[in-house]
């Protein structure tokens, strides 16, 4: 075995199961289905038209081909949409929660107890269905921030939720969309009025733990004339011979001179090295540009899952603003990525970034797949893309499908790309200076990270380098 | 410091080294001449442990112990340093963080305290200013964009950092003009002491002016043919390699 092949294998280290009585809706969708989530949540019945709308149309859709992503049919019928940890009431306050869930996120490296929460980050913890958990929450309403898990904003603030849910992502906008406006179960909502700079980071930390549960969630972030917030997700599932299906939306709304940098740490568990079982990952995520000198920065870490099929994007509404798209995806053994960005340029004098590294290992197949597409009236649109591809071993694959759409003669666009190949040589000079084979992959794939890594928050951008040395580890040898 | 006996080596099933002996003791510069395609590279590779080469015979014994059964980072680690003849470019790590990485293995290795970063430049400036270079290219990523003299001299900056007993310097005057090949040689020279052996393998007697040899050996497929004193460098010089190859079909 090459130096290559045995450095990319490490055990998922977060493939454990917490034991806990679950509340589980029976397997398959129907309207009853959705009538019973609806009614679990108390939700309004606004919100269940909403999704029985959403089921009516995803009934007439098919599962789009077009990834480059090959699996078995998903039976829709088999899957529990709904599994929630069996808890009697209300909760007042954290000591409450069932401590087998405490110890599950602890465990995750997510202290959620009031003593051991990380210091200037703000978690909602989402086990399965539901939301278990969001801390700081005082802290953060006295800065006039909303941050709950989405069914507690629904009965809420439901005159927000119903002005902005759908507005940036529509039920009919494609398959996994429609089926996630159908079924969603939790996720969180955040809304930063108007010139409040949100006083620490928000994070979700999303958890698959039943079996045979798909998980459904929808975000929805609202930042009103200049309002900021830096928010983060991080997710993990236990390892099982199954595939299990994490269909989520995320809307983003920034109004005039607001900004949103969103970043992913997506580390599902992606399969064992025989491609037997691990999460498919079907995600819409995009960000609405809405006024003028408005940001959204997308920055994602995409290590897990069987199959990822996602394309942060932005709607470059607001003249002047901007949209900007970092990614690193690592992909080892049979996984599959197809991901990506979309960037639409609408407004004057518009500018979007994309910068994407991929890294394929193993039998793995890594697709960058790209949109930039300037409106008629984008003036002075500005696009630099950069995508950057490197090999680790003789058996993966790297693809790249830019597609430019341009309809504004004064726009310019950069593209740039780059594929390259950790070779034994590369890691022998390493070696050759004293530094082991696997810290030379190491520092070999986190300097081509590089440019991605520095837009991470920092406690992060540790543990994403971490996560990339793990998931490689083993891949030479 | 070094014995290397009855080497045998082969890459992808053909062998290369058919039995190769050498001696070089503390202190010592010893050059290893040869023609192209002599086996000078492989045995360069064979003793930093490049995995590429298979030994199938014979012995090295670096500082008394065998190394053949140690890998590549651990050689480096007991002072066993290469300059390669293509220096391998690592894009977005610089140059400073990668020879304080490097400087951190070996030190972490002999159970000695990692250097921090403030330390590290200490350190780093003083081996520049003892070269007599600039620290112009510290803060460049590792090899990116460097011109083929830069590269070589990074090497021989890395020599300097890494304080190796012993230093195999393969072919790092090819590929550098004649200043390029003076500079670099004169680093090297900078560095000898009577605890750091050398070790250049080259095609070429001119970096021999500037890095007078103790001993010169000359390498024809895969064997040491003959050696000698500074002298015989001169003299292949003159007469060129083919002079050793009809000696040796006139003495069979």
């Amino acid at each position: 075995m090459s130096t290559i092949d045995t450095h990319v294998q490490k055990p998922y280290q977060y493939g454990w199961e917490t034991d806990i009585e679950s509340d589980t809706a029976p397997a398959g969708l129907s309207e009853d289905t959705i009538r019973l989530i609806s009614a679990k949540k108390n939700e309004p019945e606004w919100l269940l038209e909403w999704r029985l709308n959403a089921f009516r149309h995803w009934l007439t859709l098919k599962e789009p081909t077009w990834a480059n992503v090959q699996y078995d049919p998903i039976d829709y019928q088999a899957i529990h949409y709904y599994s929630a940890p069996k808890q009697q009431k209300q909760l007042e306050s954290m000591d409450e929660v069932d401590p087998k869930l405490l110890e599950t996120f602890e465990k995750l490296g997510i202290p959620l107890s009031e003593q051991k929460r990380l210091a200037g980050v703000a978690v909602d913890a989402v086990f399965d269905s539901v939301s278990v958990a969001t801390t700081f929450k005082k802290t953060l309403s006295e800065a006039g921030v909303i941050f709950l898990p989405f069914s507690e904003a629904v009965l809420e603030h439901p005159d927000l939720v119903q002005r902005y849910l759908g507005s940036v992502v529509p039920h009919t906008d494609n398959f996994f969309a429609a089926l996630n406006s159908a079924v969603f179960t939790d996720g969180s909502f955040v809304f930063i009025p108007k010139g409040v700079r949100c006083p620490m980071e928000l994070s979700t930390y999303f958890r698959i733990n039943a079996t045979s549960t798909g998980q459904f969630e929808r975000t929805l972030i609202v930042a009103e004339a200049g309002a900021y917030v830096s928010y983060l997700e991080g997710c993990s599932a236990p390892m099982r011979d199954e595939n299990q299906l994490h269909a989520a939306v995320v809307e983003l709304v920034a109004l005039d001179d607001a900004q949103i940098k969103y970043s992913t740490v997506q580390n599902w568990y992606p399969g064992d090295e025989n491609g037997k079982g691990g999460i498919y990952n079907f995600v819409t995520k995009r960000g609405a540009c809405r006024g003028r000198n408005s940001k959204i920065s997308w920055t994602q870490v995409e290590t897990g899952s069987a199959i990822t099929w996602k394309y942060p994007g932005c709607i470059l509404q607001g003249d002047n603003s901007i949209g900007e798209f970092y990614s690193v995806a690592v992909t080892n053994n049979r996984q599959q990525a197809d991901t990506g960005t979309k960037m639409i340029h609408i407004g004057k004098n518009t500018r979007s970034t994309i910068v994407s590294k991929g890294i394929s290992a193993g039998r793995s197949q890594n697709t960058y797949r790209g949109q930039v597409k300037i409106m008629k009236g984008a003036e002075n649109a500005r696009n630099y893309s950069q995508c950057d591809s490197m090999l680790i071993g003789d058996q993966c694959g790297a693809h790249t499908f830019p597609y430019i759409d341009v309809r504004n003669s004064t726009a310019t666009m950069e593209h740039e790309a780059s594929t390259s190949k950790i070779g034994e040589d590369q890691i022998f000079y390493c070696q050759q200076r004293g530094i082991s084979a696997e810290d030379a992959v190491s520092m070999i794939v986190n300097g081509f990270c590089k440019e991605v890594f520095r837009e991470l928050p920092m406690e992060f951008a540790v543990e994403a380098q971490n996560l990339l040395g793990i998931t490689l580890e083993g891949s030479v040898g | 410091m070094l014995d290397i006996t009855n080497l045998h080596a082969s890459v992808e099933g053909t062998e290369i080294l058919h039995g190769v002996d050498l001696t070089i003791k503390p202190g010592e510069v010893h050059a290893i001449m040869g023609p192209n395609g002599s086996g000078k590279s492989t045995l360069a590779q064979v003793i930093a442990g490049h995995p590429s080469y298979e030994v199938t015979a014979g012995s090295i014994v670096f500082e008394g112990s065998d190394v053949l059964e140690l890998a590549a980072e651990a050689r480096a680690q007991a002072g066993l340093f290469m300059a390669f003849q293509y220096p391998v470019e690592i894009r977005g790590i610089t140059n400073a963080y990668f020879l304080r990485a490097a400087v951190n293995s070996v030190r972490k290795a002999q159970g000695l305290e990692e250097l921090d970063t403030i330390d590290f430049l200490d350190v780093l400036e003083k081996k520049l200013a003892a070269i007599g270079w600039e620290d112009s290219f510290l803060n460049r990523p590792v090899n990116e964009g460097f011109s083929g003299g830069e590269k070589k001299r990074n090497e021989i900056l890395q020599m300097a950092v890494l304080e190796p007993k012993l230093a195999v310097l393969d072919e790092t005057d090819s590929g550098l003009d004649i200043d390029a090949v003076k500079a670099v040689a004169e680093a090297v020279t900078k560095l000898r002491s009577p605890e750091r052996s050398i070790l250049i393998v080259t095609h070429y007697q001119r970096i021999l002016n500037y890095l007078t040899p103790d001993h010169v050996h000359v390498l024809a497929d895969g064997k040491i043919v003959r050696s000698g004193g500074k002298e015989l460098a001169l003299k292949l010089e003159e007469l060129g390699y083919d002079w050793l190859r009809d000696e040796a079909v006139a003495i069979s």
